[in-house]
């Protein structure tokens, strides 16, 4: 019983982190149907620019700061303008083969134009381990899972009691009708990848002292978040909390008593059935189809 | 491609396949049979891409299934040739096995079924080391012989590649011009008008996605005795997406977009090498960039070509004529 | 003979005679992107820096080294490729690929050509094909795996060991050439857990280490794996000996892992913190150039290039087939080669001897507790 409370806390804090990096995916998706493949490549690179901020002598909530408002700019506005606008209106094929080739391109870039090597990344929270029963836990975990539910009801309530929130959340369900409404759509459609740039860099200021900051480190987390958030449900913000959360679990349960080399079929096949028996994933609304 | 004489570029490339290759060195030799591989793969994704309309990101997954399954067979003392049609017809029936469940779903779905149908491949491969040689892979696969002759040799087996690929494609042209193939344009273009008219959208759609599968199983058959060493990573998700990059860049639904889509993922990352370390980078660089200027692949360059000059010749001949206001 | 001719002779000669004096080409095929890639960049920026010192000393028989270098991309189909390109182009001598698999295949190529390959992969099975062309610059996991598990079964008296490892070829292979030195060192294993590539959450392995009440835990792992596992480690409050091979005690990990690494001990074949002058010399060299700290892969690519000038000089001329007769069975001493660093001998099958440590992490620091021998006797 112990081993399994232990198991569980462990994967509660590593699934705070997929779900994360699957929430922006799926802010992404609902308000413009932009499916990112580069979004593992966007917590990176504000991992590094922390990093490079930290080595001139910058403190690390400065940097922080510092490399949001970039992110903003470049991930949020640039990814925006650059790829997305002029890319949607062809459909969803050339949206993903730009991002796919974006995503090689960060990954390559940071590699060889920063270090190959793992880098060490500094904690806000500190190691300290303390005890809950005879379940140890580390004051990261608890620090990351707090933050990272802060983030996820943060960003529900944003959307949901704020006039823009709404007003976002109409440009997800039915952008014709929000632009006759009145509602700013491109306005809206950037706010969405503006929160996505700064959910990414959180993300990475409250992953990367465990990941380790290293170049590659997007392409799995990339791929978990993907999961996440089909399985919490693509259309549906609070659900990539339980997505991420259910991957986390399942992956250490799986390696603790099923078996370690394939604890990702775990959660694979999760994401298999929830893609077949209920395609809108566990907290999702049906999608209907358009003629 | 509405070119005076396409078929004329078509001869002489074929042409060029064939002479060409005895003065190329091993490694360009090399370079063109790996690519060659790519274009039998990305023939079949682009069945079921480009003209079905479907997304499948799990190509490399039965690219890996039929390289195992020559690999396995051959070091079980089989022929190549056993091992072949095998893995065409075992990549078809999972295509139809896998398609079936989740062609229920909504095209972003198979996406991420094939998705997913990927990485369990790829962990069975990675871990069942008594069938696959798990993380070691299966070393020194052999080569096919015909009739006693070895084709063992690098341009001889180039040969064998360039055979299967041109059977391959004439395959793939007879179906596209068939009834069939204007079934598949239907299902792209507007799959519940087609429904709409008859056509039993779910056959069409899972036949096309097991052609692609079994496509891509005979790449991998050729791929095993190509490179001769089989172990997991080819097989990953990540070739997957470099295999819809391919079909994308090259042109989406377009018969010659694999040729050039393969170009690009094989070659042009080689020609890029000068550059160093950033030669990857300047590959991705690329990549964006192609999908910002020519969204419909880089076929649809012609297209474009085409509907610029038709407008062009329409608005000339809207003021040269006798009606248009300002003519004499 | 006619005028003319003799002078299309000598021309002829000249020729001859001056492209005789055109470079040596080596050939350095790396993985530089994709999983290898951290291995495969120090590697190579070990062999840079040789081949930079080579030359500004004058190079190797008075003609200068030429280093073309190339990314496998960790993908042995287009190691293979690479492998047929540099004997395309002439390669003298070709260096990696340092996975495994990539190696294997392309040593096929090197071998046909009969062109020197220098590795630093682990896998046992590369010198046990008969291969006269190919040549380690570290120890195999079958030499190394031994001298380990006699230290455990000895020095820590322990009878049970728990075996945590990275399901890749280079992990699985030293697992089971672990488990069999382990039996031959009356070891038993208590556990025996497999981990993925890039494991963020070492949670389950670490309890089912520390379930099976095992004396020792032995982790096989890459860099950022080992430092997370050691945390891990810590974190689960295990207070059995942690032991590894070179990775786990690296400067890397030591860094990344913070406290948690204090108190591993490892068997290191190569290491920068080997209390050996050269060596120490070597990595401040190497900081100075490339601005970090390089790991046992940048100690592999050094030395190797060096391996390759004692072969060179050993034949007396620059015949692939000379040289790599002349390395076999070849004995380097470090004072009349200063750039192998340490005393190497190589065998006729490729493989190599030379002393090793067991090192322990105090402080933040690896100390080295004890130096193991070479076989052979210089």
């Amino acid at each position: 019983m112990v081993d399994f409370l232990q198991l569980f806390v462990s994967g509660l804090a590593t699934g705070s982190i997929y779900a994360l990096a699957a929430l922006g995916f799926t802010l992404l998706w609902q308000t413009s149907g932009t499916i990112n493949f580069a979004q593992g490549e966007f917590v990176m690179l504000p991992a590094f620019g922390m990093l490079a901020l930290a080595s001139v002598g910058v403190p690390l909530l400065a940097a922080f700061a510092i490399t949001c408002g970039l992110a903003v700019v470049v991930l949020g506005w640039g990814f925006k303008r650059g790829i997305a606008d002029p890319l949607l209106k062809f459909g969803l094929m050339p949206v993903v083969v730009a991002t796919i080739g974006l995503s090689i391109a960060l990954r390559n870039g940071v590699r060889a134009g920063y270090t190959a090597e793992a880098q060490p990344f500094p904690s806000l929270f500190g190691d300290q381990l303390f005890h809950l029963g005879a379940v140890t836990v580390t004051r990261v975990d608890v620090g990351t899972l707090v933050a990272a539910l802060a983030l996820v009801l943060g960003t529900q309530a944003f959307l949901a009691r704020t006039v823009t929130g709404r007003a976002m959340q109409a440009v997800a369900q039915n952008t014709e009708s929000a632009m006759v409404l009145g509602i700013d759509v491109p306005r809206m459609i950037f706010y969405t990848f503006a929160i996505n740039a700064i959910l990414a860099c959180t993300a990475a200021l409250l992953i990367a002292p465990t990941y380790l900051a290293k170049f590659d480190m997007g392409e799995s987390l990339g791929t978990k978040a993907f999961f996440a958030a089909v399985i919490g449900g693509f259309n549906n913000s609070r659900a990539a909390l339980l997505g991420g959360v259910i991957v986390g679990v399942c992956e250490n349960l799986a390696a603790a008593y099923v078996s370690a080399a394939y604890k990702d079929a775990v959660a694979l096949a999760i994401f298999m059935v929830v893609i077949l028996v209920r395609p809108q994933g566990l907290l999702g609304k049906p999608i209907g189809r358009t003629v | 491609m509405h070119m005076k004489r396409p078929w004329l570029l078509v001869v002489v490339a074929v042409a060029a396949l064939v002479v060409m290759p005895p003065y190329l060195k091993s490694y360009g030799l090399y370079l063109i049979s790996y690519w060659l591989v790519f274009v039998i793969a990305t023939m079949g994704l682009n069945l079921t891409v480009g003209y079905a309309g479907q997304a499948s990101l799990g190509h490399a997954a039965f690219f890996g299934i039929g390289a195992y399954c020559v690999a396995i067979l051959m070091k079980a003392g089989s022929s190549f040739w056993l091992g072949l049609p095998l893995a065409a017809v075992g990549c078809f029936g999972l295509g139809l096995g896998l398609g079936f469940p989740a062609l229920r779903v909504q095209t972003i779905y198979l996406a991420f079924a094939t998705l997913g149908f990927n990485v369990a491949v790829w962990l069975v491969m990675r871990n069942e080391e008594w069938l696959t040689g798990g993380v070691f892979g299966i070393n020194d696969v052999g080569r096919p012989d015909l009739f006693g002759l070895s084709l063992d040799g690098s341009l001889a087996y180039y040969y064998v590649i360039l055979v299967v690929a041109a059977v391959l494609a004439a395959l793939l042209w007879g179906l596209l011009r068939s009834p069939w193939g204007k079934a598949f344009t239907a299902l792209r273009d507007n799959p519940i008008r087609a429904e709409s008219l008859g056509i039993d959208v779910r056959a069409y759609t899972l036949l096309a996605f097991a052609i692609g599968a079994s496509y891509a199983g005979i790449a991998g058959a050729l791929f095993a005795s190509l490179v001769q060493f089989v172990e997991p990573t080819p097989f990953s998700l990540s070739v997957s997406f470099m295999m819809y990059l391919m079909v994308v860049v090259g042109g989406p639904g377009y018969f010659f977009g694999p040729m050039l889509g393969a170009l690009v993922g094989v070659l042009v990352p080689e020609w890029l090498r000068f550059a160093q370390g950033w030669y990857l980078v300047a590959f991705g660089i690329a990549v964006a960039l192609l999908m910002l200027w020519l969204p419909g692949g880089l076929l649809s360059l012609a297209d474009r070509r085409q509907a610029r000059r038709r407008a062009r010749a329409a608005a000339n001949a809207r003021s040269a004529s006798p009606t248009a206001p300002g003519a004499r | 003979m006619k005028p003319q001719l003799s002078i299309a002779t000598a021309l002829a000669c000249l020729l001859v005679v001056s492209t005789a004096h055109a470079e040596i080409k080596i050939a350095v095929l790396q993985e530089l992107s994709g999983t290898g890639a951290t291995a495969g960049t120090n590697f190579k920026n070990g062999v840079q820096l040789a081949v930079n010192e080579i030359n500004a000393a004058g190079g190797i028989l008075g003609q200068k080294l030429d280093a073309t270098i190339e990314d496998t991309q960790s993908n042995p189909g287009i190691a293979k490729g690479l492998a047929l390109k540099a004997v395309d182009d002439g390669a003298f001598a070709v260096f990696g690929p340092t996975f495994s698999g990539s190696m294997i295949v392309s040593m096929a190529q090197t071998r046909k050509a009969q062109v020197p390959n220098f590795t630093g992969a682990d896998a046992a099975a590369i010198t046990q094909q008969g291969n006269p062309y190919v040549f380690r610059t570290s120890f195999t996991q079958t030499v190394s795996m031994p001298k380990l598990a006699r230290y455990i079964a000895g020095a820590l008296k322990a009878k049970t060991v728990a075996i945590i490892f990275v399901n890749n070829d280079f992990g699985k292979g030293g697992r089971d050439a672990f488990v069999k030195a382990a039996a031959a060192a009356g070891l038993t294993m208590a556990a025996d857990i497999s981990t993925d590539a890039g494991l963020l959450d070492f949670s389950a392995a670490v309890l089912k280490a520390k379930r099976s009440n095992a004396d020792v835990v032995f982790v096989y792992t890459n860099e950022e794996e080992s430092a997370r596992c050691l945390r891990e480690l810590r974190k689960q409050e295990v207070t059995k000996p942690i032991v590894g091979e070179t990775t786990l005690t690296g400067q890397r990990v030591i860094e990344l892992a913070g406290p948690a690494a204090n108190g591993a001990l490892a068997h290191v074949g190569l290491t920068t913190d080997a209390p050996i002058p050269a060596v120490r010399e070597f990595r401040a060299k190497f900081e100075k150039a490339y601005k970090y700290t390089p790991d046992h892969n940048g100690l592999k690519g050094y030395t190797s290039v060096y391996m390759l000038k004692a072969g060179i000089a050993a034949a007396g001329k620059l015949d692939r087939v000379a040289v790599a007769k002349a390395l076999h069975g070849l004995k380097i001493r470090a004072a009349s080669e200063p750039g192998v660093l340490m005393d190497v001998a190589i065998d006729d099958h490729g493989d190599l001897d030379r002393e090793s440590f067991i090192v322990e992490v105090k402080n933040g620091k690896q100390e080295v507790k004890e130096t193991l021998p070479p076989l052979t006797k210089f």
